[in-house]
């Protein structure tokens, strides 16, 4: 009893008080932890996207120098007939674009070293350049005409920076003559950096300044396009049927456990289910993103399905009564009430199993469709690439040209995600209903 | 003509029957609309559905059916020795044979008799391949007269299929609209028959989810029980070396031990849960216990922003931007930190399945009825002490669940290791060496050349079975728990 007495006269001891500061200490520090973990997310995320952007955007900008390059009828068309298709695709164009830039630089053409040296300022990709530039227009055969052929890769790092010209010489990949020239060439106004359309345009390359997403973002439309048209109609319509008909019980128990554990199966698992049933049983070819696809539907079904359920679920059960009291059927109430009602639900969750099956790359690998493709696919079930490959693809390559592509197609595809998610939430503002 | 022309025809013949059936519903009523059982349109409907559907049906059975039939046709040209030879050579075989038959439709007449010929012994083969190398067929050496005669036998067999499948569809299809023409009458309850029949398809939707579950399951079983006819069970699941070689159809040469590859996947997981979990878990915290709606709105979604990033992203991030920095960090502190280290992978992955935790924490610490802080709150306790004493023991089981649930993504994740972690299989404690994953081995395996009798390829499918059966277990137990944690508390 007295020990108690005297416990309680203590609150306001000094022990007490002591006691109470330190127990106040903890509060605060425990706040603390809360704010740093928070802060450390930003963090990371902030250093993310910064490093990504720092590396990437030299990517869109791309060095080309300005030649007046002579399409000379020998070299291209020596037979001077304008039908010799073979011959005017196999003319040695390289040597044109070379030809052009010894006169640009005044380099001896008799001097081998120099010349060789001269050489390694254009891009490997020149003779595609002016190949197609005579295909298309055949005309200008016999002419000469200002073309910007694209730099090297390392004349390109030069320009970029990314090659240190205070590096002693026997360690810089571009050599002090180099230098010399590609200042010359950019005093004159004839090298400069401009905007990268290649970079969008382009098939697979092994140099990385004609290295391109094309075929990649080709891809991945197709890919997209199959998503929408198979996991949209499918992943409403089992939602509809779990939320509307299903009879709860076993059957109804069972497909839902079935979607949860669906979508929580790690993505490469689907890649081996993809390359089992889709390749090997069925016989749908390699690399096609017909099959990337039908993979990735697959992949976002449980998605799509989930998120229509809950939009489903949203509708309130007045309007339900309402419309079986007027004596419509249960299909006349989905059709025209619940589906319309819980449509810019629907649309959400549509999006965001796209952004979900755009950025996956794991099941691609397992079908195949790292592949090399130059060749633009014109339908889904020719080879293709996707863009979160090719992305792969490019970080697996050791020149370090490919290092900047990488980090340009990272923002590429951020930026396809930022803007579907934008569109997400705007329509989620712009149509929710509160009931 | 191609499938998806027939599809397309089909298609447009069932709206053409849509709009003929609405046509010849009003006139059987006498325009009477009254007097019909359901509205026009679902008399509409119904002769569309029976024009189109069995039709499609058929066309869909018909193509899957197409391969492995006209594959038979051809095998019976083949002597028997081919056909008792290995799985391998009687895909070997046939690859060839299919090579002839696609390059004989684009024979001359002339052409294709001097292969008729060289089928039955009156040229020699060896004229038969120089006229298909005119059409793009080249082959490794004179074809044999059984390989001929298979081949023949295919291209005339789906020349026969690809003639009478547009026949057969369309003529069901006909079938199908004139039967449903004369059964339209006031009486026929349309709506009903239209309506069970949507019913149904809304059904098969729904069990596509299923049937994709049974497939996983079905094909990475199938290919892993044809993988352990190469390599002993015993040897999969304890043999501690990883050393698969190089794939030679049908040798089991090299060792394929799990556990070096099952310790790199579940040792980089932990590092990431060490990351995960804690910031997780107070990020959680503090949005639901202390922070007011304007930093809970700003904070939540940023969280989430860190789940919506491709895992690529983070895999080039974690090679060429983390794995340097971590490495140069370490020189300096003179560590030797490999740049592809556990480390690396390890706590970028765990920055990825932050939100995994954070968000279902955050859910279910809110889930804590307030009766509970209100009584801690009642007899003296601070708030971070009501929260440890009282709210984290009561969301315990549920913040379980979701530490699984990341565990279970952490250890199916495949990009960022593929790209971070190391390609080695190492059996090692230190945080700083690379190790190699699971998933790092599967993509490994079935990048590149596929042999799919070699059990080099064939141990992808037993590591994604047992990739799949870890995920599965965490995933199932994680969503037991939290279902009955919800439970508790409603």
């Amino acid at each position: 009893m007295t020990d108690q007495t005297a416990s309680l006269a203590s609150f306001t001891s000094e022990a007490a008080t002591k006691k109470l500061r330190k127990r106040h200490r903890a509060e605060r520090r425990f706040q603390m932890y809360g704010i740093a973990a928070i802060l450390f997310a930003l963090a990371f995320l902030v250093f993310l996207f910064a490093s990504i952007f720092s590396q990437g955007w030299t990517a869109f900008l791309q060095t080309s120098i300005k030649l007046p390059v002579d399409f000379s009828q020998e070299v291209i068309n020596p037979s001077g007939n304008p039908d010799a298709e073979d011959e005017i695709f196999q003319a040695n164009y390289v040597k044109l674009a070379r030809e052009a830039l010894y006169k640009q630089l005044g380099v001896d053409p008799n001097d081998r070293k120099a010349r060789r040296a001269a050489n390694e300022l254009l891009s490997r990709g020149v003779d595609v350049q002016l190949r197609d530039m005579v295909l298309r227009d055949p005309s200008i055969i016999g002419t000469t005409e200002d073309v910007w052929l694209l730099a090297s890769d390392n004349a390109d790092a030069l320009m970029k920076g990314s090659i240190d010209r205070e590096t002693p010489s026997e360690r810089r990949q571009v050599s002090d003559e180099q230098i010399a020239w590609i200042d010359q060439l950019v005093d004159a106004g004839n090298m400069k950096k401009r905007f990268n359309t290649g970079l969008f345009v382009n098939g697979a390359s092994s140099n990385p300044e004609t290295a391109g997403l094309g075929v990649a973002l080709i891809g991945s439309f197709f890919m997209m396009l199959t998503v929408v048209l198979l996991a949209v109609p499918l992943g409403v319509c089992a939602a509809l049927y779990l939320e509307e008909y299903a009879p709860k019980g076993k059957i109804a128990d069972t497909i839902e456990v079935n979607i949860n554990n669906l979508a929580a199966v790690p993505s490469i698992v689907f890649g081996l289910l993809g390359l089992a049933v889709f390749i090997n049983f069925f016989g749908l070819p390699r690399s096609a993103s017909l099959v990337g696809g039908l993979v990735l539907t697959l992949m976002t079904l449980p998605t799509i399905i989930i998120t229509t359920r809950a939009a489903i679920r949203a509708v309130p059960p007045s309007i339900r009564e309402a419309a079986l009291g007027v004596g419509a059927s249960k299909m006349q109430l989905i059709g025209h009430h619940v589906l319309p009602l819980s449509l810019p639900g629907i649309l959400t969750g549509t999006i965001i199993g796209l952004v979900q099956a755009l950025g996956e790359t794991a099941p691609l690998l397992m079908i195949g469709m790292v592949a090399f493709v130059v060749d633009y696919p014109t339908t889904p079930l020719e080879p293709a690439t996707g863009l979160p490959v090719q992305i792969y693809m490019w970080a697996s390559s050791a020149e370090r040209g490919f290092v900047e592509r990488t980090a340009g197609a990272t923002m590429v595809l951020l930026a396809f995600l930022i803007v579907m998610n934008s569109l997400a939430v705007y329509l989620r503002n712009r149509f929710e209903r509160k009931w | 003509m191609s499938s998806l022309t027939i599809l397309a025809i089909l298609a447009v013949a069932g709206i053409v029957a849509f709009f003929i059936g609405r046509m010849r519903s009003i006139q059987v009523c006498g325009g009477r609309q009254r007097n019909l059982h359901s509205r026009p349109s679902y008399y509409g409907y119904y002769l569309a559905i029976l024009t189109a559907l069995p039709a499609v049906i058929l066309l869909a059975v018909w193509s899957v059916a197409e391969r492995p039939v006209t594959k038979y046709v051809a095998m019976q040209e083949l002597p028997p020795t081919v056909l008792q030879g290995t799985d391998a050579e009687k895909a070997l075989t046939m690859s060839v044979v299919d090579s002839i038959a696609q390059g004989l439709p684009k024979l001359g007449p002339e052409e294709y008799e001097v292969l008729r010929k060289a089928r039955f012994g009156f040229v020699t083969s060896s004229d038969a391949r120089d006229v298909l190398a005119k059409h793009g067929v080249v082959l490794g050496s004179d074809p044999d007269r059984s390989l001929l005669a298979a081949a023949d036998e295919l291209a005339s067999a789906r020349a026969t299929s690809r003639l009478w499948l547009p026949i057969a569809c369309f003529g069901l299809a006909a079938l199908g609209f004139f039967w449903g023409y004369t059964r339209i009458r006031p009486e026929l309850r349309s709506r009903n028959i239209v309506e069970r029949v949507m019913r149904s398809g809304l059904f098969l939707a729904s069990t596509v989810a299923v049937l994709t579950t049974v497939g996983i399951v079905l094909s990475v079983l199938f290919e892993t029980i044809h993988f352990f006819q190469f390599v002993s069970p015993m040897d999969y699941f304890f043999g501690t070396v990883w050393d698969p070689r190089f794939a030679t159809v049908g040798k089991a040469e090299g060792q394929f031990g799990l556990l070096p590859l099952l310790w790199g996947t579940l040792f980089i997981s932990a590092v990431a849960l060490l990351v995960a979990v804690p910031v997780g878990l107070f990020a959680a915290i503090y949005m639901s216990e202390y922070a007011g709606s304007k930093v809970r709105a700003f904070a939540k979604p940023v969280l989430e922003i860190l789940a919506g990033i491709p895992t690529i992203v983070y895999g080039f991030f974690a090679l060429s931007v983390f794995g340097p920095l971590l490495r140069d960090i370490g020189g300096n502190i003179g560590l030797d930190i490999s740049a592809s280290s556990v480390l690396t992978a390890g706590i970028v992955m765990g920055v990825m399945i932050i939100p995994f935790v954070s968000s279902l924490s955050d859910d279910i610490i809110n889930a804590v009825p307030q009766s509970l802080r209100e009584g801690s709150y009642g007899l003296g306790a601070t708030q971070s002490e009501t929260i440890k004493k009282v709210v984290l023991p009561a969301a315990l089981p549920g913040i379980v669940g979701a530490v699984l649930l990341a565990a279970s993504r952490a250890i199916g994740e495949t990009m960022i290791v593929v790209l971070a972690a190391g390609i080695a299989a190492n059996l090692t404690l230190n945080p700083l060496e690379p190790v190699t994953t699971i998933t790092v081995k599967i993509v490994s395996q079935l990048t590149g050349d596929l042999e799919f009798n070699s059990p080099q390829t064939l141990v992808a499918f037993a590591l994604g079975l047992t990739l799949f059966v870890i995920t599965l277990g965490l995933n199932v137990y994680a969503l037991y728990i939290v279902r009955k944690y919800r439970e508790q508390y409603e």
